[in-house]
């Protein structure tokens, strides 16, 4: 594969590829990143198992029926592979070109969140419910927009040719971009979510190439902003005493470190294999809060062990491995940057979420990609995965 | 890094893109180990944890067994109360977490609102008594007295009261029949402490938070048989603490009754008898102290001379052993255990010990004869004995010129034993003694004194032999004490002191002297006089003594009957006991206890009786009375502390004991019909397999009736006791003496 240049320009850009050819020799799908897609499908169907395991018997949010949850996250997984297929058609150099577009309509969603519109799971207002059992989670999509709107502006006159790094004023701009739907992400308040973009921010600018100063000045205001941020009470009481959980979660076995405590006795319980699928004593009686959803990962460590949890991380090293090989790998400063910010964004966000059942990261409310249930989420990380096969398979068409 | 070229891509874009990919990885890493360190390190902590987390037992108590005297009355059951409890879970359903059912229930209960809310809360750190410190999946009881109409209430509106239940449950009770009380040998039941529940945690019995465990008596000794194994179930429940499977059921195992040689007759008798018997000798005046005898306890011990079976055993003071149930409030507590309670807690029939005085001599005629003395020689009873300028004075300084071992049995003649003893003493060497043989305290060691005779109750004492080893020890622990205070020319107390430091460790002439009449520092209990007396009564098997006698399942199939065990054989040959045991009914029939027996009308010649008397006497204290006595059934040991003598203080109520057990009256008739237990009982009671109890019934009282019958009178209780003793104690110690002519006092200085 390093041979790269044995790949001449060519026709099979997907604009122009036909189906006919898919199998082709050369073609688009022998181009794919096979171990990436196949971890990601691996991910969503154990996600799957290890969501019904945990809402079969919850009657209270199943309706009854005890394949809910289980059908809706096979679909999900099903609409974000489309989606996936989707953005590899398109190609992330054609979303590029529609950045303004996507960036006004994310700006749209996540304001249209702080209108009645918007409703509050979990004390974090970042919903909007659109009728029939469905809502969106914006903030999802912001993260995708930001990534592509900050390549965008940082990649242009590096990938003219015009500078070798991005300047300052590009930087600034590049920035600006991303702090406004942050700043009304805040707001919600969706504090998981700006945690997100603030390490995507970080990944971008990393990869870009923009002057250490400014990875370290942001990295600088990021302290000062968590400083400021607990000084002026500007987080909810909530937010505060799973903070507090998080240091000492022995300080309230009942209240605030219920979570975290209950989720450590599941994944501790679970030993090297696992009571089981469908077997797990804490899972079966409920004891961990939004098992399907941000706490999925102690189904696995409860009913499949330390080997099926294992894997899960295993599954997440693969994809976010090759993540970074096609960041080092293509030509394009833009496709670096993009693939760059996805590998920031899955990496902390599956730290986070996994690093919180574990009791070494403070309890938020972001889910784990492709496991968890929660359709915005899987939708944008299906999409994200579309963008990486796209920067993979379109590599030879750059320089 | 290859790439770099034809990416066309700056060293530092492409370095940092390495670090990023080191940086993602190690957080997988850090993943990884964190989930190893949970699941494999610690995964069994946590295994454990999360099975405690979702399984819950309900706990269903095992009812009690009863005790059961020999005929299968009753001493300890249970009564069925009516017991209204709340459902902590069922509760905390109810949107108001219950409080408006717990307001309504108090309303029906005759309790303030308030009262109820504190007995259901739980007990942690912050809540003060009364709260409930059991499992709150346990249902909660509010009140064990609610009577049949709120009860009633309760259940027949049943849905005015979610989560309440009033359901009947067993609580222990001490029915006392026939007024006969046998508190101490009961015992009583206190709840279980947090150490013993740790403690028995792994144990095959373990104890539930709920549980009343015996703190003293039978109800301790027996524990384990009595409480059987609380029924279990677990349930699977989840973080709501809804059920959702239920683990395992054990069904609760009622306990084993416990079936004992008391007869609650003969106990009431005993302790009825005893009781007068202490009421009269405090009338009495004593001429040593001059004032009234201060009879401050006493016990007695009825017991099956074949067996070493206890069929009563009385101790004065007593106390309502109901006293405890439910819990026992301070009041009683202290009037229980305070320092002006004068003990009653205590079994005096095995843990009060006193010098025996003369009831002592079968053991001092035991070792005589050991040591090479013929049992029919002749010995001078002279009215004192001198020793290194030192008076031993025989009782009342009588002189009967040369008599028998079995002679100075029968008049308690001190003087023979004193002789004895000292020759002794000086063959054995003296002061300084050479491998000295020590016959009279070897034999007081093979009669089993020293030691417990193990009887199936707690915390018996031992007594105390004072032989040359004691003395060593006695005198270690002491001799600074003994030579700080000691003077020469001090006080008797500081003379004492200054003799003993220089010499207590050393066996002195007056000590083996004093001992040979059971004096000194001998100590015995009456259980282990009873034990000896009931030996020589059956040729010389020395019985553990017991009470219970047999183990009967609730549904009476399995029946574990305890059988009789020795703890060894009086060192005396078959002609010497045949010896004795005539010298002892002479006791009864022209000895010290005559006056008690044959010259008041006991039919020796159907029932022969054996007796020795013994008049101890304690420094600073009034005299201790003892009495031992035995027929070939029974054998019957009554000690009074500072009670009188012997035959004078005890006397009349061995006698009425006896007469209660054959039916005897006063003229020495015997009416098969009124006797209460002419032979032991041998057969057990039987329990069907539904746990019913045929027993007999047990009249009002039958001490009173006892007495009715011998005298005939319509109220026997004051004119009798009253007469009797009367006749014989106070008017007349003079009569007495003359009469007998020898009490059972002995000097011992």
């Amino acid at each position: 594969m390093s041979g790269a240049n044995g790949f001449s320009v060519s026709g099979y850009g997907p604009e122009r590829a036909g189906w006919t050819r898919v199998f082709a020799r050369d073609s688009l799908a022998r181009r794919l990143d096979w171990p990436i897609l196949m971890s990601a499908i691996a991910l969503s169907l154990i996600g799957s198992l290890l969501v019904y395991s945990a809402t079969r018997n919850r009657t209270e949010i199943n309706q009854g029926d005890p394949y809910y949850f289980f059908v809706r996250h096979l679909m999900n997984t099903g609409i974000g592979m489309c989606l996936m297929i989707g953005t590899i058609w398109l190609g992330h150099r054609t979303l590029r070109n529609a950045v303004p577009v996507l960036y006004g309509l994310s700006l749209m969603g996540i304001l249209a969140v702080l209108t009645p519109l918007g409703s509050t799971v979990n004390g974090a207002h970042s919903w909007i419910v659109i009728g029939g059992g469905f809502s969106l989670q914006p903030s999802e999509f912001v993260k995708i927009t930001i990534i592509l709107g900050m390549a965008m502006l940082l990649a242009a006159r590096v990938d003219a040719g015009d500078k070798l790094y991005p300047d300052q004023r590009t930087v600034l701009q590049a920035l600006g971009l991303a702090a406004i739907p942050m700043l009304i992400v805040m707001l919600m308040p969706d504090l998981g979510s700006v945690m997100v973009m603030v390490i995507i921010v970080l990944g971008v600018l990393l990869a870009s190439g923009a002057s250490n100063r400014w990875v370290f000045g942001l990295l600088g205001a990021g302290a000062a902003g968590a400083v400021a941020v607990w000084q002026l009470h500007i987080l909810d009481d909530y937010q505060i005493a799973r903070f507090a959980a998080f240091a000492n979660p022995s300080l309230d076995p009942a209240g605030v470190g219920y979570n975290t405590n209950q989720a450590r006795i599941a994944i501790g319980s679970g030993g090297l294999t696992g009571a089981g699928l469908f077997h797990g004593s804490q899972t079966t009686g409920q004891f961990v809060p939004e098992q399907q959803t941000d706490f999925v990962f102690t189904v696995a460590g409860e009913e499949l062990g330390f080997m099926g949890a294992g894997l899960i991380i295993v599954l997440l090293g693969v994809i976010l491995w090759r993540a970074s090989r096609i960041a080092r790998e293509t030509t394009e400063l833009y496709g670096t940057i993009v693939a760059a910010g996805i590998v920031a964004w899955f990496a902390f966000q599956s730290f986070e979420n996994i690093g919180m059942t574990l009791g070494i990261m403070p309890v938020t409310g972001l889910p784990l990609p492709f496991v968890s249930y929660g359709g915005t989420s899987m939708f944008a990380v299906w999409v994200a995965l579309g963008l990486l096969q796209s920067i993979r398979v379109q590599r030879p068409m750059s320089a | 890094m290859t790439n770099i070229p034809e990416t066309g891509r700056t060293p530092r874009v492409q370095i940092r893109l390495v670090v990023i990919q080191i940086l993602v990885l190690s957080l997988l890493g850090t993943l990884g180990g964190r989930l190893w360190y949970l699941q494999i390190r610690e995964g069994a902590e946590y295994a454990k944890e999360a099975s405690g987390n979702h399984v819950q037992q309900v706990v269903e108590p095992a009812v009690r067994g009863s005790i059961l005297d020999a005929r299968g009355v009753p001493l300890a059951d249970n009564e069925t109360r009516l017991v209204v409890s709340a459902s902590r879970t069922d509760l905390l359903k109810q949107k108001d977490d219950g409080k408006a059912v717990l307001a309504k229930l108090a309303s029906v209960l005759g309790l303030s609102a308030e009262e109820v809310e504190q007995k259901v809360r739980l007990c942690d750190a912050k809540t003060p008594q009364p709260c409930w410190n059991g499992s709150p999946y346990q249902p909660i009881p509010i009140t064990d007295e609610a009577t049949a109409k709120q009860a009633l209430q309760i259940r027949e509106r049943a849905e005015d009261f979610p989560g309440i239940t009033a359901e009947p449950e067993a609580v222990r009770r001490y029915p006392a029949p026939g007024k006969s009380n046998t508190a101490q040998v009961l015992g009583y039941l206190s709840p279980v402490t947090d150490e013993e529940l740790t403690k028995a945690q792994d144990t095959d019995s373990p104890f539930l938070r709920s549980d009343q465990v015996g703190r003293s008596g039978l109800e301790r000794q027996y524990d384990k048989v009595l409480r059987g194994k609380a029924g279990v179930t677990r349930y699977e429940v989840d973080n709501l603490g809804r059920v959702i499977g239920e683990a395992e059921a054990d069904a609760a195992q009622p306990g084993s009754n416990l079936v004992t040689s008391i007869d609650a007759r003969v106990q009431r008798v005993a302790e009825y008898e005893l009781n007068e018997a202490m009421k009269e000798a405090r009338k009495q005046h004593d001429r040593n102290t001059n004032e009234n005898y201060k009879a401050d306890s006493g016990a007695v011990v009825v017991m099956e001379a074949k067996t070493g079976r206890i069929v009563a055993m009385a101790s004065n003071p007593t106390y309502d052993p109901n006293a405890w149930v439910g819990g026992i409030s301070a009041k009683d507590y202290k009037t229980l255990t305070g320092k002006a309670s004068n003990y009653p807690l205590l079994n005096r029939a095995i843990q009060g010990q006193s010098a025996p005085g003369s009831t002592f001599k079968v053991i001092s005629t035991a070792g005589a004869v050991e040591a090479g003395y013929d049992f029919n020689g002749r010995y001078p009873c002279t009215s004192s004995y001198s020793v290194g300028g030192q008076v031993f004075k025989n009782f009342e300084s009588e002189n009967f010129g040369p008599i028998s071992l079995g002679r100075a049995l029968e008049v308690s003649c001190d003087t023979v034993f004193y002789g004895l003893a000292h020759k002794e003493w000086q063959k054995d060497g003296g002061i300084k003694p050479k491998n000295p043989n020590d016959y009279f305290f070897k034999a007081a060691h093979q009669f089993g004194l020293g030691k417990e005779t193990g009887i199936d109750l707690p915390n018996e004492v031992t007594g105390r032999v004072p032989d040359r080893q004691w003395k060593q020890s006695y005198w270690d622990a002491n001799k600074d004490a003994w030579c700080k205070s000691g003077k020469k020319d001090g006080s008797y107390v500081e003379k004492i002191a200054y003799e003993n430091c220089l010499e207590g460790n050393r066996m002195r002439a007056g000590d083996e002297i004093n001992y040979s009449i059971g004096q000194g520092d001998t100590l015995v209990t009456p259980i282990q006089m009873a034990t000896i007396y009931a030996a020589i009564s059956n040729g010389g098997t020395l019985y553990d003594p017991t009470v219970g006698k047999a183990i009967v399942s609730a549904d009476g199939k399995t029946v574990d009957e305890i059988e009789p065990t020795s703890h060894g054989k009086l060192p005396i040959s078959k002609t010497t006991l045949s010896q004795m045991d005539e010298a002892l009914a002479g006791v009864a029939t022209r000895g010290t206890a005559a006056w008690r027996f044959a010259q008041v009308g006991w039919p020796q010649d159907k029932i022969p009786m054996h007796a020795k008397t013994g008049t101890a006497e304690v420094y600073g204290k009034q005299t201790t009375s003892w009495f031992t006595t035995y027929t070939k059934d029974y054998a019957v040991v009554m000690t009074i502390s500072q009670g009188g003598t012997g035959s004078g203080a005890s006397g009349p109520a061995v006698r009425n004991i006896y007469d209660a057990l054959y039916g005897v009256s006063d003229d020495g008739t015997i009416d098969k019909s009124k006797a209460l237990l002419p032979a032991p009982q041998a057969s057990l009671p039987k329990i069907q397999t539904d746990g019913t109890i045929k027993s007999p019934k047990v009249s009002k009282d039958p001490a009173k009736e006892q007495r009715v019958s011998q005298e005939g009178a319509p109220e026997p209780d004051e004119t009798q006791a009253a007469g009797t003793v009367q006749q014989n104690t106070s008017t007349n110690r003079d009569t007495r003496r003359r009469r007998r002519r020898r009490g059972s006092r002995r000097m011992c200085t």
